[in-house]
């Protein structure tokens, strides 16, 4: 549809329901009986203002297409172009953009205009659709009448084994409100089938998974994030171990989106932490072509690859982000990518002091997917409040933390080896006189988070790390 | 009736026909691709010598790691040398 052209002179917008707008009636009809053209526009009645002629604006286009966000509103237009525009009733500026200095002197000085019918939130969506869906490339499937759309959504084969949310137009230009970038940007090639996603195939696929706009810039950081060598979400799908990506947000924008980084930090009930999570799953799914059973090939999956995502609580936390580590500059938004498996909780009720509580650590970091299995797999401890304050208290940084625990999993290659201990897993038989750690150095990523009541923490394990496998990747977020 | 936006790659696939399969494998020229996947390789070593028996010429050939698609130098490299392919995949 195009932009309806406004005509020379001054152009005035008006809805009668707004007492300002029929308050400045009389200042109309002194500028309508000057030299000047006036062209009155009114959004909601046809024969408002009475004594003036007014174009009923009925289906609001001329509204929408000059962005119109408060009536009355006045442009000046000189050849077809608008060269000046002011709104409400300000005296000042009316005389300044009209020209004349006799207006309105019986009006108070001021009164503010009330919002167009163009930006009321019940009509805004259909009408971003009506004039901006041209905008939109996706091809468009209709349901037939008597079809439920849900069920056809899991016929195409389209959700995650859960309902989604079906992607109308209206839906996925509010989702791209999101966003500053233009719906064609190419985002990331998604594997396995190597295909370019654009920023509207991650709308369509947010508003599917239940994300806010406000959630848009996250999975559009989280796409970037996996797609690529360095994360190899094509391994993290196909592999036949249990992961998928596990994504970590820091920075002030988790909690303005209402993220989780607190009590039942990993279940459910937060729709950020939920959906964006989600939204990411559903690219690889729907524009990757990774689907169960075909690329995706785990023998048991888990339930974090429908979603596993989280806030940190950096307010909470005794130490440096997880961003902040990773080489994120302070008071920014990112996200940490992560192949990881389902968590498993680390108990300690007993712990007082922060050595007794890196044993404890260290005992259980050791069983990751084998205890007799070292250097291949990454994991990520996510301490609970009560444990971090163990540390803190003894004024334990993230680093010493970290160094203490990694000291204590330096393991003897004799307990190491394939045979020992009567398990066949383990590492060659030459490796017996070696000293080997379970962990490669930054192989332990440090979380803070969950709930101020118990002394648990979780620890989420990793899928085959570095170059042969999968790195934890870390992208700012932006909008 | 709702309408509703493709979420998908919205890709059309593309059929291709298979080479036919060869009567015998004697003077071609067999690939064995191996992934890297630990003990791929005592299967493929036994297939080069079965193979090799049977009067075939066998190439080796490794992806760098088993996680990660073989890079498209070294597809192209077995494309063009060989007649037959044998990928090892392992689990």
């Amino acid at each position: 549809m195009s932009t309806p052209t406004l005509p020379d002179g001054l152009v005035i917008v008006v809805k009668h329901e707004c007492e300002t707008c029929r308050l400045v009636v009389p200042v109309i009809s002194q500028l309508k009986a000057g030299t000047v053209p006036v062209t009155v526009y009114t959004q909601d009645d046809p024969s408002f203002p009475a004594d003036v002629s007014a174009i009923h604006d009925a289906d609001l286009a001329v509204s929408w297409h000059n962005d119109i966000e408060t009536v009355p509103t006045v442009i000046k237009v000189e050849h077809g172009r608008e060269v000046a525009r002011t709104f409400g009733w300000v005296r000042d500026e009316w005389h300044a953009l009209t020209g004349r200095s006799d207006l309105g002197f019986d009006l108070p000085a001021f009164r503010p205009g009330c919002g167009s019918l163009s930006v009321d939130p019940d009509l805004v969506d259909a009408l971003r659709a009506r004039f901006g869906g041209s905008v939109l490339s996706a091809r468009r499937v209709e349901t037939a009448a008597a079809e439920d759309e849900f069920e056809a959504m899991f016929d195409r084969g389209w959700t995650d084994g859960l309902p989604v949310v079906p992607p109308t137009e209206e839906r996925v230009l509010r989702m791209l409100t999101g966003t500053t970038r233009a719906p064609s940007d190419v985002v990331a090639v998604v594997p396995p089938d190597l295909v370019d996603v654009t920023v509207e195939k991650i709308a369509i696929n947010a508003v599917m998974a239940g994300c806010k706009p406000e959630y848009l810039p996250w999975v559009i950081a989280g796409v970037e994030a996996v797609c690529n060598d360095t994360f190899n979400i094509h391994g993290v799908l196909a592999t036949t171990m249990p992961v998928g990506p596990v994504i970590v947000c820091n920075g002030p924008g988790t909690r303005a989106i209402g993220m989780n980084s607190g009590m039942n930090v990993f279940g459910q009930g937060n729709r950020a932490n939920l959906t964006i999570g989600r939204a990411v799953q559903l690219i690889i799914r729907n524009v990757g072509g990774g689907r169960p059973g075909e690329v995706d090939r785990a023998t048991h999956g888990n339930p974090g690859k429908i979603s596993f995502c989280f806030a940190e609580d950096e307010l909470g936390s005794p130490w440096t982000s997880l961003a902040e580590s990773r080489g994120v500059a302070p008071g920014r938004n990112a996200i940490t990518v992560f192949p990881g498996e389902g968590p498993r909780c680390v108990v300690d009720q007993q712990a007082r002091d922060p050595e007794s509580l890196c044993n404890t650590f260290a005992a259980c970091l050791r069983t990751l997917h084998n205890p007799k299995l070292v250097l291949a797999f990454d994991a990520i401890i996510v301490m609970g409040p009560e444990h971090s304050r163990v540390f803190a208290e003894a004024g334990w940084n993230r680093e010493k933390v970290l160094d203490e625990i990694h000291a204590r999993l330096q393991l003897p290659g004799s307990e190491l080896i394939r045979g020992a201990n009567g398990i066949a897993e383990g590492v060659p038989a030459h490796l017996k006189d070696a000293t080997l750690p379970k962990f490669r150095p930054g192989g332990l990523l440090l979380v803070h988070a969950g709930g101020g009541a118990g002394l648990f923490s979780a620890i989420i394990g990793g899928w085959a790390n570095g170059d042969v496998g999968s790195q934890p990747v870390t992208r700012e977020v932006t909008t | 009736m709702t309408t509703l936006l493709d979420p998908t790659n919205e890709r059309r696939v593309q059929t291709m026909e298979r080479v036919g399969r060869p009567e015998s494998l004697n003077g071609l020229v067999v690939g064995l691709l191996d992934i890297s996947k630990p003990r791929g390789d005592v299967f493929l070593d036994r297939l080069e010598q079965r193979l090799s028996e049977m009067g075939a010429d066998v190439r080796r050939f490794k992806k760098p790691t088993f996680t990660k698609p073989a890079p498209v130098d070294l597809r192209h490299e077995i494309a063009t040398q060989c007649q037959v392919v044998i990928e090892a995949l392992a689990d």
